[in-house]
C-alpha cells in the first residue's frame, strides 16, 4: 500500500465517527415525519431533529476525516458534518438522544456506495482496510416527561425494526467493528439412518427442513442405501428443492376430491361433480353411494390444461397458435409483442417476509421477481411492475392485533416504501396494481409483486452445456436469507421474527441494475449471446440456481469461489443463502473474458464457481459440491427433481348456505354511496401511486391515475415498451377474496372466475385485444393441510380451467403460497381468505387507440353492458352495512367473454369516448368515479337499467354482479354503438347523459330523483381515506 | 472530427453519460434522435479511462436515475466522481460551447458539482471563481413532503432567460406540463445567488405552483452562457402526445402536435446547428 499523504502521526484503523445534520429544521424532512409520527403514539415529544451517521472504519487522519465529512457527507448548502457525536441542543429543553443502527450482516446499501466513494477519494485506502457502517440519531426534544424506554419503544415501531436494527439510547462510538471469524473446514454428517419416524419429524423441524415425514424417509432410504449419513449440505440441498415453495408439491400432487355427503341444497348445484367433467387428467367414480373425483397433478390438470387446450384451438382456428412463445417452462411466461419481441411476465409473492420486515420483504419481492424476468430465456429488459398488497383495515384496533404483529398501517407504509424504492432504483415504472383489506390479513400481509420484460424472439429459450462455466454475477454471498425457502413453506408463529429474522434481507437495487446493465450488454454482444443459459438465485440460492440449471447435466461446484461478503461462512452457508441480487449463467469458456471485460466496465463482479456438466459412475448427472478440495456433497440430480414422494391428498368441499339477503328498505342511496366511495378497498390509492415512478422507461401510455384531475382510477395500465413503435402492452388483475368461503355460501370455483372476469374486463377497457390476452394466477391460500382446505384450492384450480377456455386467455406462469395463517400466543388460528389473483397482460395493437375511464365530454351517453342481477354476498354494500349478503354473484361463462369482445368492438369502432370496469360498488361507484374523474357532471337513470328478474333499486345500484362495462359514448357515435351490441346478442342500455354541471344525480320512473351530489363532494370522500 | 458537421450533413453528436444507477439513458437518446441528433451512451469509467473523447460531441446528457443509488445524498457520489476525473474536461466543453443538460438526478449532480449555475465559479462575490471550479452553491434537497412523487406538473419560462433549451430562436417556450419524479427535488440557495440567478436571466423553468418547496417556484437553471441546463422535471418524458396523463381527453390533432418537451430538444440542436453554420461561413 502507498503511504498517505500526511504520513506524519498517521492513524492507525479505527471507527470514526461522522454525524451529518440539517442546517435548518426546515431541510430536516426525515425529522418532521418523525415528529409527526411521534404526535399520536409518544406522548411529551415536543420535536424529533434527525441526523445521519457515518462510521467509518479505515485510517485516516482528522484532516481527512473532515474532508470526508465536508466533501463526501454533507451538502454544503443544507447540511453540516460533525466528527465524532455531536453535542444535544441542550439550550431547547430536555433531549434523548436514540440510535437506530443496521445490525452486522445487515446489508447497507448506503454504507456500499460511501465506501467506493471513501476509496475514489483516497486510492491509497484499500478495501480491506475500510469499513464503513451508518445509522440514524433522533434528538427527543421533549417536555421532561419523555422516558428513554418509552423513546426507544417508539423508535422500535415507528424508526425502525428491531429484527434488522439495533437501537441505542445514546450515540453509538463503537472502538472498532469485530471481523467474522475464518471458517475452519468441518464437515458435518447428520445421522439419519437409523433414526424412526419421531427422530425423523424431529429433524425437520428442528433443522428448520420443513420437510414431511414421507419426504425424510425417502430421504433416510436413500442414504441407508449409500451406506452413509448424509452431510449436512446434502439435507440442506434435498429441503431447499423439495421445499412447497420451490417444487409447489401441493399444486402438483394427485388429488382425490369427495363432494360433501350432505344432500344438495339450494345452495350446491345438482351434480356435485359438475365442474369436474370432460376435464384432462380427472378420474371420476361416480358408480357407489360416495362419488369422488381423483385429479392426476392438479396445477397440470387444469391450469395448465386450459393454456395447452387453447393452444391447440387457436392453432386451428387463426393459425396463430404460436402466439404463446413459452409456457411454464421457465421463470416467466413469454408470448408475442410483435414478429421481433416477446413479452415475459412473472408474478410472485414474498408474504412472509414482509409480515416480519415489511420494507425488506417487499423490495426484495419485486427484486426476486426482476431477477426471474432477467433469467427468462436469455434473459429479458424489465419494462414494468405491477405489486398488489392485501393488509387489515389501517383502522384496526391496536387490541385486535397479535403479539409480535406489525400494526397494518405500518405494514402498508413499509411495503409500498420497499416496493418504491427498489422499482424506482432500478428504473422500472410500477404501472399497476392494488390494495386489498379485510381483518384476517392482520398477521399474514400479503405482497405479491410482478415484473413485465421485453425480449427478442430469437433469445426465448437457453440450453445448458456440458462444459460450461458456472458464472455467478452481482452481489456478494453472505449469511443474509439463509433458510428462506423453507421459511416461505412454513405458517407464521408469533416466535418466527426471532427464529427467522435471519431470513429477511434488505435489497440493493443498485446492484442488481448493474448486473442487468451486465447481462443485457453480454446478451447483445456483437459476436453473439455471450451465455448460453441463464437463472436467477432466488429462494435457496445457488442451490436451487446450479441444482436448476444443471438437472439434465450435472454439475461440478467449487464453493470457496464464491466472493463473501464477510468471513466466517461455512460451505452448507454459502450454498443456501439468499444474498440479493445474483444471476447464475452458464458460459462457454471461450466467451468467458469477454464478459469478465463488461464486468469489469460496469463494476461487477464476476466469479466462476465450476463446471456444468458432471455424472457419476453410472452415467447419472450429479451435484458435486466441493470445498477446499474436498467433496462435501453428491447428489445425484434425478433424486433431487424427480425423488420427491407425492402421496395423494384428500379434498372435500361442502356449501354453506348463504342465508338472506339484507334488508334494504329505506337506504339512503346517495349516503350509501359515499360510504362505499370510502371504504378502503375503492378509496382512491393516489398515496401509493405517486410514490412510484410510474413513466420511467418513457413507455407510459394508460397511467394508474387519469383525466384532465390527474385523479381517475384507472383500470389498467397501457405502456409502449418500444419508443419507436406503437405496439402496447395492457397490465391489470383481478382479485376478490370476499367471495371466498370465509362468508357463508363463498366459494372459490366463483370467487376465481370473478377475479378472471375482472382482471379481462380491466384490460379490454383500456383497449387491449380479448383474443390476445395472457393471464397469471397467484394462489395464496391460509393452509392445505386439511380435506377442507384443499378441497377450496381444488375447486379454485377447476375455475382456472372453465374460466382460462371460456374466456380464451391462457395462463402463461403463476405461483403459490399456501401456508398463510397465524397461531397466536394464546393459540387463536388467524386464517387469510383464500386470495387468488389474476394478473393480465393484453396486447394493445395501436396505443393512439387505446381508452381511459375518466368522461370526456358532456352530452355524451353513459351505457351499461351487461347484466345486473340480485345477488348481493360478499358485496361492499353488505360490508358498509355490516349485513349479510346472502348469496354471492355467480359468472355466466357464455355473456363474460361476450361482453368483453363487444367492448372490444366498440373500441375497433371508434365508438368510445370512455370505459370504466363495473366492480366493487356497483353501478353507482363506477359512474360516479368517471364523472368525478372527468370533472363533468352526470344524470343517471336506472329505470331501463338490464337486471335478470325482479332487482331491488339497492341491488340496481350496488351489486357487484360481473361482466360489466359503463361506457361513453358520443352521440354521433351513438347508432353505430347501439348496431355493434345488438349485433352481438349483448344485454345494453343508456343509463344516463354526461351533463354540463357540476353534479352527479340518478333518478328512476318510478322513484323520481334519488340523488343530487355535488362531483368534488364525491371525490373528496373518494381520496381522503387513504390521503396519508 | 469529420468537416461534414460543420455544414450541417451529420447529425450532432450526442454523450449520454451513464453510470451504476443511471436509469433514463434510453428515453433521454431517444429523445435526442427525434430531434435529429445522434446520442451515443458511454459508461463513466470510459471517459475517466479517455477523458478526450468528450471532444467527439457537439452535446451532452445528464440522465436521471438513482446514480450509486443517490446513497448519502441524490447525486453526490456521481458529482464527487465527476469533480476528481472529469471537471476539467467538462469545463473545457462548456468553453466550446457544448450545450449540455441535466434532467432529474443529471440536475442534481451538475449542481453538486457545480458545473451549474457557475461552471467557472466566477461570482461578484469571488471573481475569478475557486481554483478549479467546480464550487456548489444551490443544493437540491428533500421535497417538503418527505417523500418521493410522480406527477404532471404545469411550468412556465420566464421571458428574460438566456437558456438554449427553453427559449427557442424567437421566443420562450409557452407555459405547458411536464412530469416530475423525485424525492429531492426541492431547490435551495442562498437570496443572494437567487438573487443574482433571476437578474442574470439563468432561471429557465418554474414550477407554476409549489411542487416540492423549491426556492421561488425554481424548477430549472442555466449557466451564464444559457448552454448548460438542469431541471426536475422530466421533457425527455413527454416527447410523444399519449405520454400526457390527459391524452386521451385532447382530442385527435393533439396526437400530431410537436410536444413542448421535445421541443427542448429541437432547440437545442437548433443552436448547435446555428453555432455549426457560424463557423462554416467564417
Amino acid at each position: 500500500m502507498t503511504a498517505l499523504s500526511t504520513p506524519v502521526g498517521a492513524e492507525t484503523a479505527r471507527v470514526r465517527r461522522i454525524e451529518v445534520w440539517p442546517k435548518h429544521d426546515t431541510h430536516d424532512a426525515h425529522g418532521r415525519k418523525a415528529t409527526a409520527a411521534a404526535q399520536t403514539t409518544c406522548p411529551g415529544v415536543r420535536r424529533i431533529r434527525a441526523a445521519q451517521v457515518f462510521l467509518i472504519s479505515a485510517t485516516l487522519d482528522d484532516d481527512q476525516v473532515r474532508r470526508v465529512g465536508e466533501e463526501l457527507l454533507a451538502d454544503s448548502i443544507a447540511q453540516h458534518a460533525v466528527p465524532g457525536a455531536g453535542a444535544t441542543d441542550e439550550g431547547a429543553g430536555p433531549v434523548i438522544t436514540i440510535e437506530v443502527h443496521p445490525q452486522p450482516g445487515v446489508m447497507d446499501p448506503v454504507a456500499e456506495s460511501t465506501a467506493a466513494a471513501l476509496r475514489d477519494m483516497f486510492p491509497e485506502l484499500s478495501g480491506d482496510e475500510l469499513t464503513v457502517r451508518t445509522g440514524h440519531r433522533y434528538d427527543f426534544h421533549h417536555d421532561g416527561t419523555l422516558t428513554a424506554d418509552a423513546a426507544r419503544a417508539f423508535a422500535q415501531a415507528h424508526l425502525g425494526n428491531p429484527v434488522i436494527e439495533s437501537f441505542y439510547v445514546e450515540p453509538y462510538v463503537p472502538e472498532n467493528f469485530a471481523a467474522g471469524q475464518h471458517y475452519e473446514l468441518d464437515l458435518r454428517h447428520i445421522p439419519v439412518r437409523e433414526l424412526d419416524d419421531a427422530g425423523l419429524q424431529r429433524l425437520s423441524r428442528e433443522a428448520h427442513l420443513f420437510l414431511s415425514l414421507e419426504e425424510m424417509r425417502t430421504i433416510r432410504d436413500h442414504f441407508r442405501g449409500l451406506d452413509r449419513e448424509p452431510t449436512d449440505i446434502e439435507l440442506e440441498t434435498l429441503a431447499q428443492t423439495w421445499s412447497e415453495h420451490c417444487v409447489h408439491k401441493t399444486l402438483k400432487s394427485t388429488v382425490t376430491y369427495k363432494p360433501s355427503a350432505e344432500e344438495p341444497s339450494d345452495e350446491a348445484p345438482d351434480d356435485p361433480l359438475r365442474i369436474f367433467r370432460d376435464k384432462p387428467g380427472h378420474e371420476i367414480d361416480d358408480d357407489g353411494p360416495n362419488p369422488s373425483v381423483t385429479i392426476h397433478n392438479l396445477l397440470k390438470s387444469t391450469v395448465a390444461a386450459a393454456t395447452f387446450t387453447l393452444r391447440d384451438r387457436s392453432a386451428e382456428e387463426d393459425g396463430k397458435g404460436d402466439w404463446l412463445v413459452s409456457v411454464f417452462d421457465d421463470n416467466a411466461g413469454v408470448v408475442k409483442l410483435d414478429d421481433i419481441h416477446g413479452v415475459a411476465i412473472k408474478v410472485e409473492t414474498h408474504n412472509h417476509p414482509s409480515a416480519i420486515e415489511p420494507y425488506g420483504g417487499a423490495a426484495t419481492g419485486i427484486g426476486g421477481c426482476i431477477r426471474d424476468i432477467i433469467g427468462t430465456g436469455l434473459a429479458a429488459k424489465p419494462i414494468a411492475n405491477t405489486d398488489t398488497f392485501a393488509v387489515a383495515p389501517p383502522t384496526t384496533e391496536y387490541s385486535e392485533i397479535p403479539n409480535s404483529v406489525l400494526p397494518p398501517r405500518r405494514i402498508l407504509e413499509q411495503v409500498v416504501a420497499g416496493v418504491r424504492d427498489y422499482g424506482n432504483r432500478m428504473g422500472i415504472p410500477t404501472v399497476n396494481g392494488t390494495v386489498l383489506f379485510h381483518d384476517d390479513y392482520v398477521a399474514n400481509p400479503l405482497v405479491f409483486a410482478g415484473c413485465v420484460g421485453l425480449i427478442p424472439l430469437d433469445k426465448c429459450f437457453g440450453e445448458v452445456k456440458p462444459g460450461d462455466r458456472i458464472i455467478a454475477l452481482g452481489g456478494r454471498t453472505g449469511r443474509d436469507g439463509i433458510h428462506g425457502a423453507t421459511f416461505s413453506s412454513a405458517e407464521l408463529t408469533d416466535t418466527h421474527a426471532d427464529e427467522f429474522g435471519h431470513a429477511v434481507q434488505i435489497g440493493n437495487a443498485i446492484t442488481e441494475k448493474q448486473t442487468l446493465d451486465v447481462i443485457l450488454a453480454a446478451r447483445d454482444h456483437e459476436d453473439g449471446t455471450l451465455f448460453s443459459a441463464i437463472t436467477d438465485c432466488g429462494a435457496g440460492g445457488f442451490s436451487s440456481a446450479i441444482g436448476e440449471m444443471g438437472e439434465k447435466v450435472g454439475a461440478d461446484v467449487n464453493l470457496d469461489a464464491a466472493p463473501l461478503k464477510y468471513d466466517g461462512l461455512n460451505y452448507a452457508e454459502v450454498w443456501i443463502s439468499e444474498a440479493q441480487e445474483r444471476m447464475v449463467l452458464a458460459v462457454p469458456a471461450e466467451n468467458l473474458e469477454k464478459l469478465r471485460a463488461i464486468c469489469a466496465a460496469e463494476d461487477v463482479e464476476l466469479s466462476d464457481l465450476g463446471t456444468f456438466g458432471h455424472h457419476d459412475d453410472q452415467g447419472t448427472p450429479t451435484l458435486r459440491l466441493n470445498f477446499r478440495g474436498t467433496v462435501v456433497g453428491e447428489l445425484p440430480m434425478p433424486l433431487l427433481h424427480d425423488g420427491i414422494p407425492m402421496p395423494t391428498r384428500q379434498a372435500t368441499w361442502s356449501p354453506t348456505p348463504a342465508g338472506h339477503a339484507p334488508a334494504l328498505d329505506g337506504l339512503d342511496l346517495g349516503d350509501t354511496l359515499l360510504k362505499l366511495l370510502a371504504h378502503p378497498n375503492i378509496a382512491s390509492k393516489h398515496w401509493v401511486v405517486r410514490q412510484y415512478d410510474h413513466e420511467v422507461q418513457g413507455g407510459s401510455v394508460v397511467k394508474p391515475l387519469v383525466g384532465p384531475l390527474q385523479l381517475g382510477p384507472s383500470d389498467a395500465a397501457v405502456i409502449r415498451p418500444k419508443l419507436d413503435s406503437n405496439v402496447g402492452v395492457a397490465l391489470s388483475n383481478g382479485v376478490c377474496p370476499w367471495l371466498s368461503e370465509k362468508i357463508p355460501g363463498g366459494d372459490s370455483y366463483q370467487a376465481t372466475l370473478h377475479a378472471i372476469d375482472e382482471a379481462v374486463r380491466n384490460s379490454v377497457c383500456v383497449g387491449a385485444d380479448p383474443n390476445r390476452i395472457a393471464i397469471l394466477d397467484n394462489f395464496c391460500w391460509p393452509s392445505c393441510d386439511d380435506p377442507q382446505a384443499m378441497g377450496t384450492l381444488v375447486r379454485a384450480a377447476e375455475s382456472c380451467y372453465d374460466g382460462a377456455l371460456a374466456y380464451g386467455t391462457p395462463f402463461v406462469s403463476g405461483k403459490d403460497s399456501l401456508h398463510n395463517q397465524f397461531t397466536t400466543e394464546d393459540g387463536r388460528l388467524i386464517a387469510i381468505p383464500p386470495t387468488l389473483l389474476v394478473t393480465a397482460l393484453g396486447i394493445v395493437p395501436d396505443v393512439r387507440r387505446a381508452q381511459t375511464m375518466d368522461a370526456k365530454r358532456s352530452g355524451n351517453a353513459l351505457l351499461i353492458i351487461g347484466t345486473t342481477r340480485a345477488a348481493l354476498g360478499g358485496s361492499h354494500l353488505a360490508a358498509v352495512l355490516d349485513q349479510p349478503g346472502g348469496p354471492i354473484p355467480t359468472v355466466d361463462l357464455d355473456a363474460g367473454p361476450r361482453n368483453a369482445r363487444s367492448v372490444w368492438a366498440l373500441h375497433q369502432a371508434d365508438a368510445l369516448a370512455s370505459a370504466h370496469d363495473c366492480s366493487e360498488g356497483g353501478v353507482l361507484v363506477a359512474a360516479a368515479e368517471m364523472a368525478f374523474s372527468g370533472d363533468i357532471g352526470l344524470d343517471l337513470d336506472l329505470t331501463n337499467l338490464p337486471a335478470d328478474g325482479d332487482v331491488n333499486l339497492p341491488a340496481r345500484c350496488f351489486a357487484e354482479s360481473p361482466s360489466r362495462y359503463l361506457i361513453e359514448v358520443p352521440g354521433a357515435m351513438l347508432d353505430k354503438a347501439v348496431r355493434v351490441l345488438r349485433d352481438a346478442g349483448t344485454p345494453f342500455a343508456q343509463i344516463g347523459t354526461f351533463a354540463d354541471h357540476d353534479r352527479f344525480t340518478a333518478r328512476t320512473a318510478e322513484r323520481g330523483r334519488l340523488f343530487d351530489l355535488q362531483l368534488a363532494v364525491l371525490r373528496d370522500t373518494w381520496r381522503r381515506p387513504l390521503d396519508w | 472530427m469529420y468537416y461534414g458537421r460543420y455544414y450541417g450533413l451529420m447529425p450532432p453528436r450526442v454523450l449520454i453519460l451513464r453510470t451504476a444507477g443511471t436509469n433514463c439513458d434510453a428515453e433521454l437518446a431517444h429523445a435526442f434522435r427525434l430531434a435529429g441528433a445522434e446520442p451515443v451512451t458511454l459508461h463513466l469509467n470510459t471517459l475517466i479511462a479517455d477523458p478526450g473523447k468528450l471532444e467527439d460531441f457537439d452535446l451532452i446528457g445528464f440522465p436521471g436515475g438513482f446514480s450509486y443509488g443517490d446513497d448519502i445524498a441524490a447525486g453526490r457520489i456521481l458529482a464527487n466522481r465527476l469533480k476528481h476525473h472529469l471537471y476539467d474536461a467538462l469545463l473545457a466543453a462548456v468553453d466550446r460551447g457544448v450545450p449540455m443538460i441535466g434532467i432529474c438526478n443529471g440536475f442534481q449532480v451538475l449542481v453538486k458539482l457545480g458545473l451549474l449555475p457557475d461552471p467557472h465559479g466566477d461570482t461578484p462575490e469571488n471573481p475569478g471563481g475557486p481554483s478549479g471550479g467546480g464550487q456548489q452553491v444551490a443544493t437540491l434537497a428533500d421535497n417538503t413532503s418527505g417523500r418521493f412523487i410522480d406527477r404532471w406538473v404545469d411550468v412556465s419560462v420566464p421571458d428574460e432567460t438566456r437558456c438554449v433549451w427553453t427559449r427557442g430562436d424567437d421566443a420562450v417556450l409557452p407555459d405547458h406540463s411536464l412530469p416530475i419524479a423525485h424525492g429531492e427535488g426541492r431547490f435551495i440557495a442562498d437570496d443572494a445567488v437567487l438573487d443574482r440567478l433571476e437578474n442574470n436571466g439563468q432561471v429557465a423553468l418554474r414550477y407554476t405552483e409549489d411542487v416540492n418547496g423549491s426556492a421561488r417556484n425554481i424548477a430549472g437553471v442555466c449557466d451564464p452562457t444559457g448552454l448548460v441546463f438542469g431541471l426536475m422535471p422530466h421533457p425527455e418524458r413527454f416527447v410523444t402526445a399519449t405520454q400526457h396523463p390527459a391524452w386521451t381527453s385532447m382530442g385527435e390533432g393533439f396526437l400530431n402536435e410537436t410536444t413542448p418537451g421535445l421541443r427542448y430538444f429541437h432547440n437545442a440542436v437548433a443552436a448547435v446547428r446555428a453555432r455549426q453554420n457560424d463557423v462554416a461561413t467564417v
